[in-house]
């Protein structure tokens, strides 16, 4: 069972307090867009055997969505930000290539 | 567990530390920008505290505000100043994006005393109490339920949970404290 | 035949008598005595019978690695069934009971089947009992389930109580053997808050035992210093009888504490839930049994275990005790033994040349040692009579008989891995010593990425006493960053390499093979190792799976390692090529008690209870769970029955006028600058044109444009929304509205909260609705004032209160929310204005029909997660201005604009019957797989007091274009039932009623 440090609240905190939300930083596709984008938007998620950017909800704390930077295989947590953001911050980016040379391309 | 009128008063059969319903307490939830001196004016002009830092709850006698997420406040008065601690937030907030409203009927606290209260909650919520600073207020679960526990005293802690499992989370709490349950006998 | 000795036992008190039965003889034991210890003093070596050839057996170990002696504990609702008895503390008045054996132990029925264990080798039962199938399950399995399976669980619920704790740690110990102490000792004067389980109800693990000074000290004395000054640390928690069974993710660790045994208000077990920063593994490490033919009688023992019941209870397991051994450890066992004057006619070790230093002691004290030499087979049957002593590499033939009552083997040490693998640490094969190790350079990590456990002592592969506490002292001091230091003082003893063997002798013949146990529980022997290699299970997984090796509830403790070599040696390859299973959770058995901790009977999960719960129990309501609800579903009179009263209230409401409590439904308040905006995006209509004081029935859709809530919407002001969901929804909805506006419309000022738990809300609804609300007061509720669909505040008999004039059983309706605590008030305000307007109660069950027979849906009845509004006739909710909304896009999908799909219809059985909910209507058609084509399904039904008449809605192919039209629907016991479709309102449906 994880432990995760929640950016807005700062408690760390055990699994059982967050829920899970899947894979961050999907683009919402509205009206207008193509079949293929609406679909990949519906249904397609990434499944990667290594860093993980994903979504989670500090459900039984204060509430607020963040995301979480993780390893799928170790289950190190590289970081978490808060979820309004487009993608992790610089310096966790950095955090991330340093434990797992070649992210994101091929790195794992 | 017919205890749907627990009232949140009254105290449960003895156990190693004492459990019981903490009584009507009056509490609004305030969500708006936190940094804002009009929010500032407003809480203090209610509790007679400032707002409170980040997981922290500002104790003014009979009132306290505590800090709910980065947010929202919880104001707590007493019961029957509930309804005016709205309208004054109300009243000072006008023009400033912000949600105040009463939600004393939807919560419940209770009171956990005794050098063995930190034993009980242990049994009931994964918070290293150990680090729990005075005047933090935490929020986590208490068994099943959502649950918020500050350090209201000496040996003494107070949880505020939903009203509709009142009678849930006092029989819990009288479970984690009966006689001969004790996790550190001393 | 074991015996209790004259003196000595260091954990026994010979003055405190213990009474206790097995099997319903009456014995005798000693406070200290554990159940094994107390069997074996009484005389009683045969314990048990295995699991698939029913055996005899007796305990072969004298902890929890025992997969013989498994026993029935108690009776009634507190038995405890396969519990083993090796680490069974004594009590006053215990009750054991042997397993697996029928008529009883000594003459066990099931024994046959060991007559023909050559019939019955590893996967027997996969190859002979497939076919035929029907033989199988009527035939084989019954016969074979009862005469196998271990301990019967017990009847009736379980009286006692469990819990559990949260704790935290810098540094957890998991062992509180000298190695473990120690390594506690220097991470307390670190300053770390430590806490150290250990699963005995004693301290210090073997070294009391072995008797070798520490630290200058007796080692009894030494664990006493430590345990002293560690239990007077503030920042140390020491617990014995606590075993860590599980070490998961980011050092979740588990322990189980055996609080009592049942009876009291305290706990029996106490389920620790700990996060260690660090484990310390310091959980010693287990003797492997040799493999030789026989090495299950009851008699052979460990050689670690006959030290250990001689020590520690006074009990000898033999008068004449035959060691066998690949490494010098078992020379104690000689030594000890004979110092008790226990005889000991042979010592034979496999190794050529022999043991070390403790071989020549053993000989100087003039034991027999036979080097290279071992036993070939055992003699006797229920118990020892002797063994054959033959050379280690030979074929077994000829030898030397030599008589003696019990056998004490040591095929060398493997360490408890466990805590460390389990995590994911991995394991180095050390082949001078010849066992698997945590290799440290592949410890399991943390959320940090950097290591979360550390192996200390035995459990690292260090099993002599100098070496533990030497690599206890080092590994801790690494770890936590403190200067070098030195271990307690201990003397050194040299031992020679230690020898493995797969099978003893090595050239014994299938004979002998087909007779030496691994696997002692499942009945596991080398030759059927053999035999799934052969067969081509050279994987050491699948080998396992074929032959049940290690999935015993002993988890392969003792026979682990002795298959992996068997394995090896049939393939010809190295051990560490062939590898180990997968160390899973849990360690050692553990109670469901304890798991389920104090969720159990009242608190098995949290009921959630409106402000009225306590006025529907008292008048005897019939509950209907909804979620974590509480709500009346019907208010039966004295006598009357349950279905009776639903009709009574329907016809209540229809004639004069009903309350309901609608406490439970969501109420979410939503307020900002862009609420309008966010609402709009929200529901599939339009909120954002809402006038303040008017309410408005609302949609909400998935992104795939199906249908997830529903409810009504008042406008409070200009910013101020206040929306309505259904019961199941008001959290998911509000975790909805808070999941856009926190990561996808940030920057939209809106805030939203969940009011639903501040307010009582009752409906109050029937053509009288109008004059009971006139008669309490304080608002005014005229047509004029509050027409449909509007909402006002004011005063009702002098309690504050919001009522919304809507409805949701097609009558004259009001809903009244007035706050939690207000609530009791009111409704007795109601019911005593209206007595003799006739008000009634109604429940949940009655509100279902009166929404059927005006065709409302609900989600969750009419929904299931597949259907759209359109599909529901609703597209007349769907705002076609909006440019977006959630489900839009989705909506667009080629299959949800298909005409053919499944649309909401009513009803009507041919004869007025009640369809069966979730009936399908089937065509004669068939598909590609022969099945009938169904064209519809029945998604609510009920009997309707209003019309007399079964109704039912459901969702028919095409439906609203077939009106008129009869569908089959297939029911139990081959009857077909036909019903027309008609329009899904039943009642009312111009409306004349709602708007009264």
């Amino acid at each position: 069972m994880l432990m995760l440090t929640c950016p807005h609240c700062g408690v760390t905190a055990e699994e059982t307090e967050f829920a899970p939300g899947g894979q961050a930083h999907l683009k919402r596709q509205g009206p207008g867009s193509s079949d293929d984008d609406f679909e990949a938007y519906l249904f397609a998620r990434a499944n990667p055997r290594g860093v993980h950017l994903e979504r989670w909800r500090h459900a039984f704390g204060c509430g607020k969505w963040f995301h979480a930077a993780r390893c799928t295989v170790t289950l190190e947590v590289f970081g978490t930000y808060p979820a309004r953001t487009a993608g992790p911050p610089a310096e966790l980016r950095a955090a991330i290539a340093a434990r797992r040379p070649g992210w994101p391309e091929g790195g794992r | 567990m017919a205890r749907a009128d627990i009232a949140t008063e009254g105290a449960g059969p003895a156990g190693f530390a004492s459990v019981a319903g903490a009584g009507p307490r009056g509490m609004v939830t305030l969500r708006g920008d936190l940094t804002s001196p009009v929010l500032a004016r407003a809480v203090a002009a209610v509790t007679g505290t400032g707002v409170p830092a980040r997981r922290r709850i500002e104790v003014a006698g009979d009132r306290a505000v505590a800090w709910m997420s980065p947010d929202e406040l919880l104001v707590l008065v007493p019961r029957a100043e509930a309804g005016a601690a709205v309208a004054a937030l109300e009243q000072a907030l006008a023009g400033e994006h912000h949600l105040a409203a009463d939600v004393s009927d939807a919560r419940a606290a209770f009171t956990i005393r005794g050098p063995g209260a930190q034993g009980v909650l242990m049994k009931l919520c994964p918070v290293d109490f150990a680090t729990l600073a005075e005047g933090e207020i935490r929020r986590s679960r208490a068994g099943q339920v959502a649950a918020a526990v500050w350090r209201s005293g000496a040996d003494e802690f107070t949880l505020v949970s939903f009203r509709s499992v009142a009678g849930y989370v006092i029989a819990l709490l009288e479970f984690s404290a009966r006689p001969g349950a004790e996790p550190f006998p001393a | 035949m074991s015996f209790r000795l004259g003196h000595g036992g260091r954990l026994i008190d010979r003055a405190r008598p213990l009474g206790f039965s097995f099997d319903g003889r009456r014995m005798t034991g000693f406070a200290g005595d554990t159940l094994a210890a107390a069997l074996l003093g009484a005389g009683e070596t045969l314990m048990g019978r295995s699991f698939k050839y029913h055996r005899p057996r007796g305990a072969v170990a004298a902890g929890v690695e025992e997969p013989n002696a498994l026993m029935g504990i108690g009776s009634g609702p507190q038995a405890e069934p396969n519990a083993r008895a090796t680490v069974v503390e004594l009590a006053e008045g215990l009750e054991a009971t042997s397993q697996n054996r029928w008529p009883n132990l000594a003459l066990d029925i099931g024994q046959l089947t060991g007559l023909g264990a050559r019939l019955m080798p590893a996967g027997f039962y996969y190859k002979t009992f497939i076919h035929p199938r029907a033989a199988w399950k009527h035939v084989f399995e019954p016969v074979i389930r009862r005469a196998a399976g271990l301990g019967r669980a017990p009847r009736g619920p379980d009286p006692d109580r469990y819990e559990q704790l949260y704790a935290f740690a810098d540094v957890v110990v998991a062992g509180g053997g000298v190695a473990g102490l120690h390594a506690a000792r220097l991470a307390a004067e670190a300053g770390r808050r430590v806490i150290v389980f250990e699963q005995a109800a004693h301290w210090g693990g073997r070294a009391p035992v072995e008797g070798e000074p520490v630290g200058g000290l007796p080692a009894d004395a030494w664990v006493a210093a430590q345990l002293a000054d560690l239990a007077a640390r503030p920042n140390v928690t020491l617990r014995a009888r606590a075993t860590v069974f599980g070490l998961h993710d980011h050092g979740y660790l588990l322990a189980e504490e055996r609080c009592g045994e049942g009876g009291g208000t305290g706990p029996r077990r106490r389920l620790w839930r700990v996060r260690a920063g660090l484990t310390v593994v310091a959980c010693g490490a287990f003797e492997r049994p040799l493999p030789f033919a026989g090495n299950d009688r009851p008699g052979v023992m460990l050689a670690a275990a006959v030290r250990d019941y001689l020590v520690n209870w006074a009990v000898a397991p033999g008068r004449a005790v035959a060691v066998v051994t690949g490494c010098d450890d078992a020379y104690r066992t000689a030594m000890a033994l004979a110092g008790a004057g226990v005889r000991v006619p042979v010592v034979a070790d496999l190794r050529p040349g022999g043991g070390g230093a403790l071989a020549a002691r053993a000989r100087a004290m003039g034991l027999r040692v036979a080097d290279g030499a071992c036993i070939a087979r055992v003699l006797g049957g229920r118990s020892v009579t002797g063994v054959v002593l033959a050379p280690a590499d030979g074929d077994g033939s000829g030898g030397e008989e030599i008589a003696c009552d019990a056998v004490a083997m040591s095929g060398g040490w493997s360490p408890a891995v466990h805590l460390w693998s389990q995590p994911g640490g991995g394991l180095a094969w050390d082949a001078d010593r010849g066992l698997f190790r945590p290799d440290p350079a592949r410890a399991p990590t943390g959320a940090d990425g950097r290591p979360m456990a550390v192996a200390v002592g035995a459990a690292a592969g260090e099993l002599a006493l100098d070496a533990a506490l030497a690599d206890a002292d080092r590994a801790l001091r690494a770890v936590l960053g403190l200067p070098a230091g030195a271990p307690p003082v201990t003397a050194a003893t040299a031992e020679a390499p230690p020898r493995t063997a797969a099978m003893l002798p090595a050239r014994a013949g299938h004979r002998l093979r087909a007779k030496a146990f691994l696997d002692f529980q499942n009945d596991v022997k080398v030759s059927d190792i053999e035999l799934a290699a052969r067969e081509g299970y050279v994987s050491v997984e699948h080998a396992k799976r074929y032959t049940t090796l290690g999935m015993a509830t002993d988890q392969g403790k003792l026979s682990n390692v002795a298959g992996i070599a068997v394995l090896a040696e049939a393939r010809g390859t190295p051990v560490p090529e062939v590898g180990t299973t997968t160390f899973r959770p849990p360690f050692v058995p553990v109670t469901i008690g304890g798991l389920a901790g104090e969720a159990s009977g009242p608190l098995f999960q949290p009921v959630r209870m409106t402000p009225l719960h306590g006025w529907h129990a008292a008048r005897g309501a019939v509950w209907e769970p909804v979620g974590l609800w509480r709500r009346a579903y019907a208010y039966p009179a004295t006598g009357e029955r349950t279905a009776d009263a639903v009709a009574r209230e329907v016809l209540a409401v229809r004639g004069r006028v009903g309350l309901l409590d609608a406490s439970t439904l969501g109420k979410i308040l939503v307020r900002g600058p862009d609420a309008g905006r966010f609402l709009d995006m929200l529901y599939v209509g339009m909120m954002s044109t809402l006038p303040v004081g008017r309410c408005r029935y609302g949609v909400m859709c998935n992104e795939q444009g199906f249908v997830t809530d529903d409810g009504v919407v008042a406008r409070l002001g200009s910013e101020t929304f206040l929306c309505h969901t259904t019961t199941g929804g008001a959290d998911r909805i509000h975790g909805w509205m808070e999941e856009w506006l926190q990561t996808e419309w940030w920057d939209w000022k809106v805030w939203t909260l969940n009011l639903t738990e501040q307010f009582a809300q009752i409906a109050v609804a029937g053509p009288k609705a109008r004059v009971l609300l006139e008669r309490l007061g304080g608002m005014d509720v005229s047509r004029e004032a509050q027409p449909f669909m509007r909402w006002a505040e004011g005063r009702l008999s002098g309690i504050a209160a919001r009522v919304f004039r809507i409805s949701f059983s097609g009558e004259l309706s009001f809903e009244i929310a007035v706050a939690a605590s207000d609530g009791p008030a009111l409704w007795e305000r109601l019911m005593a204005e209206g007595a003799d307007l006739g008000v009634t109660p109604y429940g949940t069950e009655a509100m279902h029909v009166l929404r059927a027979e005006k065709g409302y849906i609900i989600v969750g009845d009419e929904t299931d997660g597949t259907v759209t509004p359109r599909d529901l006739g609703l597209e007349r909710m769907i705002a076609s201005g909006k440019a977006d909304f959630i489900g839009r896009r989705g909506m667009e999908r080629a299959h949800l604009v298909d005409p053919g799909r499944w649309r909401l219809v009513g009803l009507a059985a041919e004869d007025g019957a009640v369809l069966p909910e979730g009936a399908y209507a089937a065509t004669d058609a068939r598909n590609a797989n022969g099945q009938r084509v169904t064209e519809g399904r029945v998604t609510s039904s009920y009997f309707s007091p209003t019309l007399k008449c079964g109704i039912a809605l459901g969702l028919v192919r095409r439906g609203p274009e077939r009106m008129g039209e009869v569908l089959a629907f297939p029911a139990a016991g081959g009857r077909v039932l036909k019903a027309r479709i008609v329009e899904p309102v039943f009642h009312d449906k111009d409306g004349a009623r709602l708007n009264g």
